[in-house]
């Protein structure tokens, strides 16, 4: 108990003097989480609309991927990742194996399903509304999807911050393709998993203090952004 | 100007349009009546082009501009609603005429589902209207207001087809039929029964089915 009490001011300790090591570890995983949400969205968000007013044979077959993949274990997505760019790999001629730029990769892979999944469902009840009335407007169904993700926007927010929180809190991923090179590749999950296992645990303390923090930030600004689009008529 | 030839629509194995032929009068406004599931609001979509017939063609000039039951607004500003179909240097301007025109320019820039349902369905016909259409096709469009949002929608109708706009509407409100209708169509189970000038329709109309409509006797279409 002691030794949990004297961790956790230790913790606290690093909190309020902004640790350097900390801050770098903090830094780099809101970077590498940020970076891939927007790399997945750029696929996810677009992809998610098309599906979302698109009719073709094995769309069924697509969205049951789809909805497959986003259960994918982090792990496993970061075993592929490596796979693909181990040096042996397809792309391992472009070296980025423990690279933050692998990281962002296997991240962005591991919530892209989520990303088009959760917006297709939402832009699916959108088009819905609004399908008659943009076609008596003379667009057509992919000519649309522009519209319905503005018109989505708010609850497309709420689904990139759900995707951000996945991204920030797995630690599968990374470690694998990262490594956990210290100042280099290290995160705050894989940071927290080897510190913990050391046994240094003020460092694991804070940072998991941070990490709560980051995860409820994340879930307030969702909050708050349904909240003010309720009362906006958004 | 619209034809309708040898019109057929089924859903789902369900004839809805049964072989339906016309050509509209050229001054209107038309009012397709008829019970409810007579097949009146598939009738008004397949002519506008919402709803692609199994069989038989329909010709109708364009521009066309559709009002529904249920205004579909978008999720921005009262002008940027009428401002998203239009196209070209003058957009603004007709758009602001046309909010003008349903007395909604002092709201221009308020959050379009924010207003009353009454204004709402209000500026989807300043949409509709700023879209210049030759032709203006409307679901029911007071059935879900009070009377008198509908008072308000009537004289903004009755406005448009002054203007030149050709009226093509559908109204379950008889009330409202008789005060709009230069013409009516009178549909039963998919059928077309009645094609008469209103004055003839509500006078004297020549089928069973319409004089026990207009009685108030036929509400819903038996078997349909």
């Amino acid at each position: 108990m002691n030794d949990l009490s004297s961790a956790i001011a230790q913790a606290l300790g690093m909190l309020l003097h902004w640790d350097a090591g900390l801050l770098r570890i903090v830094g780099l995983s809101l970077r590498v989480s940020l970076t891939a949400v927007g790399v997945a969205a750029l696929v996810g968000l677009p992809l998610g609309a098309a599906l979302a007013v698109a009719r073709f044979p094995g769309r069924g077959a697509v969205m049951a991927v789809l909805n497959a993949l986003m259960g994918l274990p982090p792990v496993l997505c970061g075993l592929l990742v490596y796979l693909l760019l181990s040096r042996s790999g397809p792309l391992g001629a472009w070296g980025l194996l423990f690279t933050p730029t692998a990281m962002v990769v296997a991240q962005a892979a591991l919530i892209m399903p989520i990303l088009a999944a959760l917006s297709c469902q939402l832009l699916r009840s959108l088009w819905e509304e609004y399908a008659e009335q943009l076609r008596s407007f003379g667009l057509s169904r992919l000519g649309a999807v522009p519209t319905l993700l503005w018109e989505g926007r708010v609850g497309l927010t709420t689904v990139l911050l759900a995707g951000f929180g996945r991204a920030a809190a797995e630690v599968g991923a990374v470690m694998i393709v990262g490594g956990n090179i210290e100042g280099y590749t290290r995160v705050m999950t894989t940071a927290i998993a080897l510190e913990t296992s050391k046994g240094d645990l003020p460092l694991a303390i804070a940072l998991g203090l941070v990490l709560m923090l980051v995860v409820f930030g994340v879930n307030a600004l969702a909050m708050a952004l349904r909240g003010w689009a309720d009362r906006s008529g958004h | 100007m619209i034809r309708a030839d040898n019109l057929s629509f089924a859903a789902g194995g369900v004839p809805i349009i049964r072989d339906v032929s016309f050509a509209l009068d050229p001054d209107g406004p038309t009012l397709i009546l008829g019970p409810n599931g007579a097949g009146k609001s598939v009738l008004l979509r397949l002519l506008h082009g919402l709803l692609e017939p199994d069989a038989g063609q329909v010709r109708a000039p364009g521009p066309q501009a559709m009002v529904f039951q249920r205004p579909v607004l978008l999720r921005r500003s009262v002008l940027a609603n009428v401002l998203f179909p239009l196209r070209g240097p003058d957009a603004r301007a007709r758009a602001e005429q046309a909010l003008a025109l349903v007395g909604l320019q002092a709201m221009a820039h308020r959050p379009a589902r924010r207003l009353s349902g009454g204004e709402q369905q209000r500026l989807a016909l300043a949409r509709a209207a700023a879209q210049r259409p030759a032709i203006l096709f409307l679901d029911e469009p007071c059935a879900a207001l009070d009377p008198a949002a509908t008072r308000a929608v009537e004289e903004i109708i009755r406005h448009l087809a002054a203007a030149g706009t050709r009226i093509v509407m559908t109204s379950h409100d008889l009330g409202q039929a008789r005060r709009l209708a230069g013409e009516v169509l009178f549909l039963h189970q998919g059928r077309l029964l009645e094609h008469t000038p209103a004055t003839e329709f509500f006078a004297a109309p020549r089928s069973p089915e319409a004089a026990a409509f207009l009685r108030g006797e036929l509400l819903w279409a038996p078997g349909a």
